[in-house]
């Protein structure tokens, strides 16, 4: 049996198309320029040395103390905050789904699936030192307690946890709408009381989904900069000490094989979560619910869970709420009345905080349709079409969501400073603000692809099909077929890609200079300095702008998205 | 239309896939030549995975054959893409455009062609008009019934005029009433617009309600083409006569024969059929009896015994065992005849002429 001739014939109709060709040459020569080829430069340097081949530089580093002690810190924490999270995770999407809630805290609930769309990465961090901390709003002024250190491991792990656990969350909730009633429902009618039912029915079933839960929070934890950078102190993990190698002992190289490490650590969870705990959950959590599920009533279990959640999510959101009032206070921890205006006015007289503003803004404006449209075309190629890159293009779209942010700024730097292969070749886009868009870009990549993926997959493959049968090609059925059937998910994939942007900071952070101001730097600057009311000031209306961006989007769905059309019947 | 128009021409087409859980190439569609005259409503059918909607997807262009060239007229059509291919395609799921109303969807493939306004509106009026929708310009595809939607999906491939209608499985989403009626209607299109159509089914009523040519396919093959009473009256083999409506087998060693009649052991009792070229005696062949062309009768036939009678309104369905054969038939229009009760030996009976040897 011979395929030849099939394979030809699909490759010469390929050919035919020569909007499609340039895309995906484009596009290959982009994946490989910028997510592959900074990471194959690491590996490069941090083998090769000025003497050749050689293990020197990573013997080198694992022989200093800190970097053993932060690998060791990373893990710990990552393993604590992966578990913490899926389990409050867990606990708000039971209730969520079984439990039957009072509007205030069902609203609560959004609220709290809605924060870390919005919010900055280290938000989380500053209030945690301001309320908690030595001079902590809760800890010095409520509790009288004067030498409270947040700094440090548990820091880290409330910090981390309280950010991740939303997405936790979510990720379970829509796997508990999958389970059908009817399998509890047996259980109960052969006699199982509810926390057995739990135990023997729900939890085993739910078992590889809060795994795939785990490893995608380990992962984020592991990858987090901002927060152990703000509230870590001395206790530093592998994102920060990568980020102190560069900037404090230049010591670029070392940075490299570090940066190497935490990649192979990224990467092998990565590869368990994707190829094995993903087919797992998909195998035991098939099909849909076949009826509405029964809402536990009863007040015993009722009343301790709504509470319980519902301080939990008033928790949260106060930490968040902390930030704007934090940046009204006079001084913190001192004086706090009356409130004043006077650090958002330095923000803008004194710090250049129009400039900031202007600069993340516009970059990440530039950046998300970019974004938006790489992803969808990606889907749409990954989804609708067969061609032989086409396992190439998913597959290191993918893989960019298992670098960590440092490890690709490491990876630009020692790629791009010196051009390509250290030729000089593209170094001119380095230091510029292009190569910020570039890390924007891949930075968000991943995310509107899979949303992108998961959208595509939804719709019937014979409607393009229909359109391409008719006789448009692959241009007309993508840009009067496929885009209009999933904008939604392209107006989500560019704020997004917006908002993801403008509160970026773990790879920008290694690649910006002096030329460019950005907010998510400039906050770092000043909370690193324990400037916090002017850190807050800058977070306060970078938080109005990501949620004015939601907001926006949210308004064009509702006006001009698909699900418009489906409602009219 | 003043269009020429064109036959479609399969030349030793194979198409090659891999099986998903071995990783093992096979054959979905193997050295498969077809000639479908033009203008003729031609079915393919066949059981699930059998290759007809494969060979249909090669037709369209959706897949590319591993042998084999395809002709549309005169000209081979391997190279092109579905949008250069002079073929539409109506398809299972509708597949109309969701987001543009019933007057957009079938003008889609005319404002590709760039055709002027005025006549796009002219012929779209045209076309709604013959699948009786007309007025229903404005509507969204999600506001028809699903009776409806098809009749779009015919419009907008009727409407670019292609040399040939392609149909994968179009009706099989709609309630059996309406498949009635959607199948008288698109017999009537087709044969009012005079145009090719290649129709993929499984379900052998349709097949039968609206071809002039049925392809009965089988693991990838093609088992048997001619006019649906070619087909049943003399199916090639077992699948195709038991594919085409119900079927019973009675074989028997070939005794004697005389003229063109041939005598037969089955079952311990001789029975004397017409006979076809090249049979021999001694060998063993296969009768082919159509549960309505036999009847029950005290005596005069193959003795039987009744295992099952059940009244079904109009006919009668029995169940009888010649030997150990199993024999099923519908006695019809039972209500003056007698019945026979399960237990009850008996005789089947059935005119020579009406059987046909494999």
């Amino acid at each position: 049996m011979a395929r030849g001739q099939g394979a030809a014939l699909d490759r010469k109709k390929l050919m035919a198309d020569p909007i499609m060709v340039t895309t995906i040459v484009v596009l290959i020569t982009f994946l490989t320029l910028f997510i592959l080829y900074p990471l194959a430069i690491l590996l490069v340097d941090s083998f090769v040395g000025d003497g050749g081949f050689s293990f020197g530089i990573f013997q080198r580093i694992f022989a200093m103390p800190t970097f053993t002690r932060a690998i060791t810190n990373t893990l710990k924490v990552g393993f604590v905050v992966g578990i913490l999270s899926s389990l409050i995770g867990l606990l708000f999407a039971y209730v969520e789904v079984y439990v039957r809630l009072n509007k205030f805290a069902g609203g609560l609930f959004k609220v709290v699936s809605m924060l870390p769309v919005v919010s900055p990465p280290f938000v989380l961090s500053l209030s945690m030192i301001m309320l908690f901390g030595k001079a902590g709003l809760i800890t010095r002024f409520l509790l009288k307690i004067y030498d409270n250190n947040v700094y440090g491991y548990w820091g880290i792990v409330i910090v981390q946890t309280l950010t991740f656990f939303p997405v936790c969350y979510m990720m379970l909730k829509g796997l508990l709408k999958n389970i059908d009633p009817s399998l509890e429902e047996a259980a109960r009618d052969m006699g199982a009381s509810r926390w057995k039912v739990f135990t023997s029915v729900t939890l085993p079933l739910m078992l590889p989904g809060l795994g795939n839960a785990f490893l995608v929070t380990f992962i984020e934890s592991i990858a987090d900069f901002a927060n152990p950078m703000i509230i870590g102190g001395s206790y530093d993990t592998l994102a920060t000490t990568i980020y102190l190698q560069i900037t404090g002992a230049y010591d670029k190289a070392g940075a490299a094989a570090m940066a190497v490490v935490l990649l192979c650590i990224t990467l092998a969870m990565f590869a368990v979560q994707k190829y094995y705990l993903e087919a797992k959950t998909a195998a035991t959590l098939t099909g849909k619910a076949s009826r509405a599920r029964m809402l536990i009533e009863d007040k015993s279990v009722k009343i301790p869970l709504t509470i319980l959640c519902s301080l939990g999510a008033l928790f949260v959101i106060m930490m968040y709420i902390c930030v704007p009032i934090g940046a009204c206070f006079p001084t913190w921890g001192y004086k706090f009345f009356p409130l004043t205006g006077k650090w958002f006015a330095q923000v803008f007289t004194k710090y250049h905080g129009l400039k900031a503003f202007k600069d993340s803004f516009v970059l990440s404006l530039i950046a998300s349709p970019i974004t938006a449209l790489l992803s969808m075309i990606i889907s749409y190629l990954v989804v609708k079409r067969k061609f032989r890159a086409k396992g190439f293009i998913e597959a290191v779209s993918m893989l960019a969501m298992a670098v960590p942010g440092t490890v690709l700024g490491v990876g630009y730097i020692r790629g791009f400073s010196g051009g390509l292969f250290h030729t000089g070749i593209l170094q001119g886009i380095y230091g510029t603000g292009l190569i910020l868009i570039i890390v924007f870009v891949v930075r968000s990549l991943p995310t509107g692809t899979r949303s992108g993926i998961s959208a595509l997959r939804q719709i019937d493959k014979s409607i393009e099909e229909s359109a391409y049968d008719m006789g448009a090609d692959s241009f007309k059925v993508f840009m009067t077929v496929t885009l209009p059937l999933i904008k939604d998910s392209f107006l989500s994939g560019l704020v997004t890609a917006f908002v993801r942007s403008i509160t970026a900071i773990s790879a920008i952070i290694l690649l910006v200079t002096p030329s460019f101001l950005l907010i998510t730097v400039q906050i770092n600057e000043f909370a690193e300095k324990g400037a916090f009311s002017l850190a807050c000031a800058f977070a306060t209306i970078l938080i109005i702008i990501t949620y004015g961006a939601v907001l926006l989007m949210n308004l064009f769905i509702k006006h001009f998205g698909t699900s418009r059309i489906n409602k009219e019947d | 239309m003043e269009k020429v128009k064109k036959g479609v021409r399969l030349d030793h087409i194979s198409k090659i896939y891999q099986d998903p859980k071995t990783g093992k190439d096979f054959y979905a569609v193997k050295d498969t030549s077809l000639t479908i005259e033009p203008g003729s409503f031609v079915t393919l059918l066949g059981p699930s995975g059998c290759g007809k909607t494969t060979t249909l997807r090669m037709i369209a262009g959706f897949e590319s054959p591993d042998e084999g060239e395809i002709y549309l007229g005169d000209e081979p059509i391997n190279e092109l893409t579905p949008n250069k291919r002079d073929t539409a395609m109506v398809f299972q799921s509708y597949a109309l455009l969701p987001h543009y109303n019933v007057f957009d969807n079938v003008a889609y493939g005319l404002k590709l062609r760039k055709v002027p306004k005025d006549e796009i509106k002219e012929r779209v009026t045209k076309i709604l008009a013959l699948v009786e929708l007309a007025g229903m310009e404005s509507r969204m595809t999600n506001q028809l019934s699903g009776g409806q939607q098809q009749r779009v999906a015919l419009a907008r491939a009727l409407v670019i005029e292609p040399s040939v209608l392609l149909f994968d499985e179009p009706l099989s989403n709609l309630d059996a009433k309406l498949r009635v009626t959607m199948r008288t209607e698109i017999r009537r299109i087709q044969q009012e617009v005079g145009i090719t159509a290649i129709y993929v089914t499984h379900d052998q009523s349709e097949a039968m309600a609206l071809s002039d040519q049925i392809i009965i396919m089988n693991k990838g093959v093609v088992a048997q083409m001619g006019t649906p009473q070619e087909i049943y009256y003399h199916p090639v083999d077992e699948f195709v006569a038991d594919f085409i409506g119900e079927a019973n087998f009675l074989r028997g060693r070939m005794t004697g024969k005389d003229g063109r009649y041939v005598t037969l052991d089955v079952e311990g009792n001789p029975l004397r059929v017409p006979g076809r070229d090249g049979m021999e005696a001694g060998t063993e062949y296969t009768v082919v009896l159509r549960p309505e062309a036999a009847t029950l009768a005290d005596e005069g036939g193959l003795p039987c015994r009744v295992v099952l009678s059940c009244f079904m309104g109009s006919y009668q369905n029995y169940h009888v065992m010649v030997g150990d054969t199993l024999v099923k038939l519908e006695e019809h229009n039972p209500k003056n005849k007698r019945i026979y009760q399960v237990g009850e030996s008996c005789s089947l009976v059935f005119d020579p002429e009406s059987v046909h040897v494999l």
